[in-house]
């Protein structure tokens, strides 16, 4: 049974594919769920058994310790039975199309299937080919909506609020799926939303998705509630995109001097896996305004929460 | 030591006002205090200078210079490069990376900027490599290179193929607001020729460079200005079919202009004669017709500047068969007297042609030269309009002889030189 009941359940769709799919209602609804689930993780006994009985595949196509661990650890709270397919070792290895294994996965009757691939799209194709619901875990640069939501929640539980706020999102604006999903959610959420990054970061369009463009940190930063760093593919960027790993951190990097252009009060995010020293400086991921590593702990309450919703709009269905 | 300077029975020319009056000038502590029309009363403990009625231009600024510092020392230093550019009235000049080491890395144009003030007695200002090592694959680091003193970015006498790096770093310069001086010169269509096609090539059994093999990738680097919004500089065309692109271009943004080697503007194919390698140059000289095009493309303001090219080459590299030798010839001390022939010849006027190697190039690399107003840094230069006078390669002070005018006949020289109101170079004779 569902803890929640059909009328209060704002959320109702059958997939999470995008964040671009969602409302401001459902938005708030997932973060109002994943606060509770908060409690859930720190108890001593981190079960609940809402999705006893329900089978769970986490099928990732790229590589991604993190994710899948928190997808993983997340279902397990909720007394679902997780399989990790692990590709390399699976038939898409000999040269199974996307189709074929979304097909064959789905004979064996999962409630949920959590994806990761490296096309923009391919979840939202999956989707279209399996009766049970799909959770996008990433797909190529387009979307990564359990990321967004986790950083919502992060600032929700640290400003009190999201209206109103300023976040600036610095880095790789052009090869983010992050940073899409997090403007699609902030800016839903009435929040000021502000990119940073050199020219040659920035897609084309960007100016239509984020309130305000900047190319200079110490302007992009200046008044910001929130400095949400992300991760630079510098062995791909190094000499295409930018020039040098040094020349992005004398200007893009996140140090003392630029932080101190924020708020005083400010928070640091990262989506991890973090390079010191190319896009943060240790010392600033490591300080007290860092709440990096409480996003962690804030993905699985809200994966936790995703899950949770779609497997009760499933069970109101049926 | 007196620090003011009064300069007297002047023509002074302004190009960037278009001034052309009978003045003097007053100077103190380096800069231009006041310009007045008739005479002046000289301060007390004043030096005065007199112009006898020569005149008084802005220094000229040349936005293409190669010296052998660092790497190749004997065949120019900054200090032999600044005591021709003194000679030949120029008193700020853009030194190209194509140096060993490449002029790629703050470091080094750091040091490029410590040595020019040590050493020489004109401004020298270095422009940055846009590829690492010149070798048109990996944009360099334009921010640390800006902060380091490159006031432009170029690959020099190398021209990118690659239209994606070339975005790229177009993309990546205006982020830094740093301009992109780029030679044009397409390497498949250019292949194995080493002059101007045409009858004259064929009658020399040499291999031709068709004009294509510049249009083309400047149409496509214009294009990509307008794309990025760069501030793009062609660095030095040579043919009309380019000077209509450049034409085209200007109807639709100002942050596109065109350069020109003083070579282009006053020689043609028919110099190269008998195989004679100080002709060959990059672009390479082009036919009467497309010099008088050029010509008429300065006068009516589609070719913004005109640069020396100034390429000291080594005697080892020239004295070859035409095919196998280097490109390149020295500039600095014959600029604008071969320029002055085009004012003599009444094809441009004064300062028009003043303009394109004073105020124009200043502009465009973003330095406070080039101009003889209130305040501005005191950097001029004297000509003697009818001086008459032949080029002896001996005479040259550049390390290099590789002129492009040994034995012509010039009207009117730079008679003297200063830089921040003091005096670097004076004709003995004058």
């Amino acid at each position: 049974m569902s803890t929640t009941s059909p009328l209060q359940n704002a959320f109702s769709q059958k997939h999470l594919l995008a964040i671009a799919d969602l409302n401001p209602v459902e938005i708030t609804d997932l973060l109002d769920r994943a606060e509770t689930m908060v409690q859930v993780s720190r108890q001593q006994r981190k079960a609940k058994h809402t999705l006893a009985g329900r089978t769970q595949i986490n099928l990732f196509f790229e590589n991604s310790t993190r994710t899948q661990s928190s997808f993983e650890i997340a279902g397990k709270r909720l007394g679902a039975d997780v399989l990790n397919m692990a590709v390399s070792t699976s038939s898409v290895a000999k040269g199974e199309t996307l189709i074929d294994t979304a097909t064959t996965l789905n004979a064996m009757q999962p409630d949920v299937i959590v994806v990761r691939h490296s096309a923009s799209g391919a979840v939202k194709l999956l989707s279209q080919k399996v009766g049970c619901s799909v959770i996008n875990a990433g797909d190529g640069t387009h979307e990564h909506p359990t990321q967004a939501l986790l950083d919502a929640l992060t600032i929700r539980r640290h400003k009190g609020r999201l209206n109103g706020l300023t976040v600036a999102i610095c880095g790789d604006i052009a090869n983010s799926r992050v940073a899409r999903s997090n403007l699609m959610l902030l800016n839903a959420m009435n929040v000021r939303t502000r990119v940073i990054a050199p020219k040659t970061m920035l897609p084309a369009g960007i100016e239509h998705i984020a309130a305000e463009v900047f190319t200079n940190m110490e302007e992009g930063l200046k008044d910001a509630d929130v400095v949400m760093m992300l991760r630079i593919q510098h062995e791909r960027a190094a000499g295409q995109q930018i020039p040098s790993v040094r020349e992005f951190y004398r200007f893009y990097g996140l140090d003392e001097r630029k932080l101190a252009f924020a708020k005083p009060d400010a928070i640091v995010m990262h989506p991890g896996p973090m390079n010191r020293g190319v896009e943060i400086d240790p010392a600033i991921a490591d300080c007290d305004r860092s709440v990096i590593t409480e996003q962690v702990e804030m993905g699985v309450a809200v994966r936790m929460a995703v899950l949770e919703a779609l497997l009760a709009n499933d069970e109101v269905q049926s | 030591m007196s620090n003011v300077l009064i300069v007297k029975n002047a023509r002074i020319i302004d190009p960037a006002t278009n001034k052309d009056i009978r003045g003097s000038i007053l100077i103190k502590n380096g800069k231009f205090v006041d310009i007045v029309e008739g005479d002046m009363a000289a301060p007390e403990g004043a030096t005065v200078h007199d112009a006898q009625g020569r005149i008084i231009a802005p220094g000229l600024v040349d936005l293409r210079v190669f010296t052998g510092e660092p790497g190749r020392e004997y065949r120019e230093t900054l200090k032999s490069a600044s005591d021709a550019a003194a000679a030949g009235g120029v008193t700020s000049a853009l030194i190209m990376p194509d140096t060993n080491p490449v002029l790629d890395d703050a470091a080094l144009i750091d040091f490029i900027a410590r040595r020019a003030r040590d050493n020489a007695d004109i401004n020298f200002y270095p422009a940055a490599a846009i590829s690492k090592g010149l070798s048109g694959e990996d944009i360099s680091e334009f921010g640390l290179l800006k902060e380091a003193g490159a006031k432009a970015l170029t690959d020099g006498r190398k021209s990118i193929q690659n239209a994606a790096l070339l975005k790229t770093a177009f993309t990546y310069a205006t982020n830094f607001d740093m301009p992109v001086i780029h030679h044009v010169s397409d390497a498949s269509l250019t292949g194995s020729g080493v002059m101007n096609a045409g009858l004259l090539a064929t009658g020399l059994g040499l291999k031709g460079i068709p004009h294509i093999a510049e249009s083309i990738p400047l149409d496509r680097d214009v294009q990509l200005a307008q794309a990025t919004g760069v501030r793009y500089h062609a660095a030095q065309i040579s043919c009309s079919n380019s000077s209509e692109i450049i034409a085209r271009a200007k109807t639709k943004t100002d942050r596109i202009s065109a350069g020109i080697s003083i070579n282009n503007l006053c020689l043609n194919e028919n110099d190269v004669g008998d195989y004679r390698t100080f002709f060959k140059l990059a672009p390479p000289l082009r036919s009467e017709d497309e010099r008088q095009c050029m010509v008429a493309a300065l006068a009516d303001g589609t070719i913004d500047v005109i640069h020396s090219a100034h390429d000291p080459q080594d005697m080892e590299g020239k004295r070859r068969p035409f095919a196998e030798a280097v490109d390149g010839a020295v500039g600095l001390e014959t600029m604008l007297s071969a320029a002055l022939r085009l004012v003599h010849d009444e094809q441009v006027d004064i300062i028009t042609l003043l303009r394109a190697m004073t105020s124009n190039p200043a502009d465009l690399i973003g330095i406070e030269a080039g101009r003889i107003q209130k305040g501005a840094p005191a950097d001029f230069t004297e000509i003697d309009l009818n001086y008459p006078w032949v080029v002896a390669e001996e005479q040259l002070k550049s390390r290099s002889r590789n002129t492009a005018f040994e034995g012509a006949r010039f009207s009117g020289k730079v008679t003297a030189t200063f830089v921040s109101g003091v005096k670097i170079y004076e004709l003995a004779d004058a």
